[in-house]
């Protein structure tokens, strides 16, 4: 069941616009991520949900003619200042994609090789980062006797796993899934699922998703988004029971177009 | 309502709906049946309620399947799933208002076989009856319309019928202490008024079911002041 009890805010984004050159790609969103809980961005194709998400570890910023203006405070720190340390930015608040993106290296350099940009671990040390790392994203018992095989001899389910458990090694606050199961088959997807509700109670998530029904058995909050604006934003059993607005029954409801 | 973008859904929600309603006749003609079976003390017409008894389990569980189906093949959400969440609950109180019309049949047969029933003051429950009756009709018209004014004239209303058993339950108590031959007959009579009485109840939780579907407010189990401040 969704947690309704209350928490601080790990992200408070205030007016935020996004353009993609001229096209503006999100237009005055104000939300707050809650600390510890899963909220969901749900709403149509081009609707902005994937591009909230890249704001919020300004994975934009990787392109050239996207910006972002507003305010994104991560525990009070707003990032789209300038001068932020993107790279510690992005362990803090690390992200998983849609299709599984593991290194072509090792089960156990997939996990390492993050850690190693940021901390100087002695092998031991390492050692246990990884196997906690792996354990986190419900994968360890899978690979712990095939830690030197190649991350792509793993199937598409507990590649995505890995990739998780290697955004996990690196100790973020925040992981940010984008349609993490849209390439997976269901019972790969279970797992996941049922990973995010671990994952919760150590980090704050936020995951984009195009399946409904996914939003509304994993997240505590959902946002609902159309055109780039944020329609509807409540307690997920809200959203899914009785929404405040039109626009997001019909959505939901399959009543959209 | 506006229509989904499967018009599949749309077509099994509106089939669900209607076999709701075509329960709810079957069992609003029950309920009449059996009132005039007791106003008349008609051995037929009360045969009668009581054979349809097994059409109106037969529909219940027709219904609960086709409802389990939808849910498992199309996850609804919002309205939907009020309306299915509703449904099942409507149709249990419909196939309970039909046991009460049941009960009430069998009453009149059993007053029968002990003979002389026109000494009862059975014509004194025809008031409550017939409210019943016309209550059970406006709850389904509410359903079939998803009509929020007159659920909530239901839920008025219903409180006439209990105002009615409670004046009968005193009459009925002078009754047999003026006569106590009688004692044995009045409390297949107070059967009868509670079973008209529960009617009048079933009614007004497909009302509050209604209110539910529409408004998304469980409303069970409310002060009417306070359904009428959620609902309004």
């Amino acid at each position: 069941m969704p947690d309704k009890t209350p928490t601080s805010n790990a992200i408070e984004v205030r007016n935020l616009d996004f353009y993609y050159g001229k096209f503006k790609g999100l237009k005055n969103v104000n939300l707050d991520i809650a600390e510890n809980r899963v909220t969901a961005f749900i709403g149509p194709s081009g609707c902005g949900k994937s591009t909230l998400l890249r704001t919020l570890n300004r994975m934009y910023s990787l392109y050239p003619g996207q910006r972002a203006e507003g305010q994104i405070n991560f525990y009070g720190q707003n990032i789209l200042d300038k001068g932020q340390d993107l790279n510690l930015l992005r362990a803090q608040i690390g992200m998983v994609f849609q299709k599984p993106t593991p290194f072509p290296m090792s089960i156990y350099d997939n996990i390492a090789f993050g850690v190693r940009l940021y901390e100087n671990l002695s092998r031991s040390d390492m050692d246990e980062r990884v196997e906690s790392a792996l354990t986190k994203a419900a994968i360890w018992n899978e690979v712990k006797d095939k830690l030197g095989q190649s991350g792509l001899s793993l199937s598409g389910g507990q590649q995505q796993r890995l990739c998780i458990a290697r955004t996990v090694a690196v100790k973020p606050k925040v992981i940010l899934l984008d349609e993490p199961t849209s390439a997976l088959d269901p019972i790969s997807t279970a797992k996941v699922e049922e990973l995010v509700s671990e994952l919760k109670k150590e980090y704050t998530v936020a995951i984009v998703t195009h399946n409904m029904q996914q939003a509304a058995r994993v997240s505590d909050f959902t946002a609902y988004m159309y055109l780039g604006e944020l329609v509807e934003f409540g307690q997920t059993e809200q959203i899914f029971m009785k929404p405040a607005k039109q626009e997001t029954e019909d959505y939901i409801t399959g009543r959209f177009g | 309502m506006d229509k989904h973008i499967s018009s599949q859904f749309d077509a099994e929600l509106t089939g669900v709906s209607s076999r709701v309603l075509e329960l709810g006749g079957l069992v609003e003609s029950q309920t009449r049946h059996a009132v005039y079976a007791l106003a008349q003390f008609s051995s037929e017409v009360a045969e009668q309620v009581v054979a349809t008894e097994r059409q109106v389990n037969a529909l219940e569980v027709e219904i609960d399947a086709e409802l389990a189906s939808i849910i498992a093949r199309r996850q609804p959400t919002a309205r939907d799933l009020r309306l299915l969440m509703a449904i099942s609950k409507i149709t249990g109180n419909l196939e309970r208002a039909g046991d009460e019309a049941e009960r009430i049949a069998r009453m009149v047969k059993q007053i029968l076989a002990q003979g002389s029933p026109r000494n009862l003051p059975s014509s004194e429950l025809r008031v409550a009856a017939d409210l019943a009756t016309a209550l059970l009709r406006k709850a389904l018209d509410a359903f079939a319309r998803l009509d929020v004014n007159t659920a909530l004239v239901i839920l008025k209303e219903d409180d006439l019928i209990d105002a009615e058993f409670n004046g009968f339950v005193r009459k009925l108590i002078t009754y047999m202490m003026e006569d106590p031959r009688t004692i044995s007959a009045s409390l297949d009579l107070l059967f009868v008024a509670k079973a008209i009485e529960r009617i009048g109840d079933h009614a007004k939780n497909i009302a509050e079911f209604v209110i539910y579907v529409v408004k998304g407010a469980d409303v069970r189990h409310t002060a009417l002041t306070d359904i009428e401040k959620a609902v309004l």
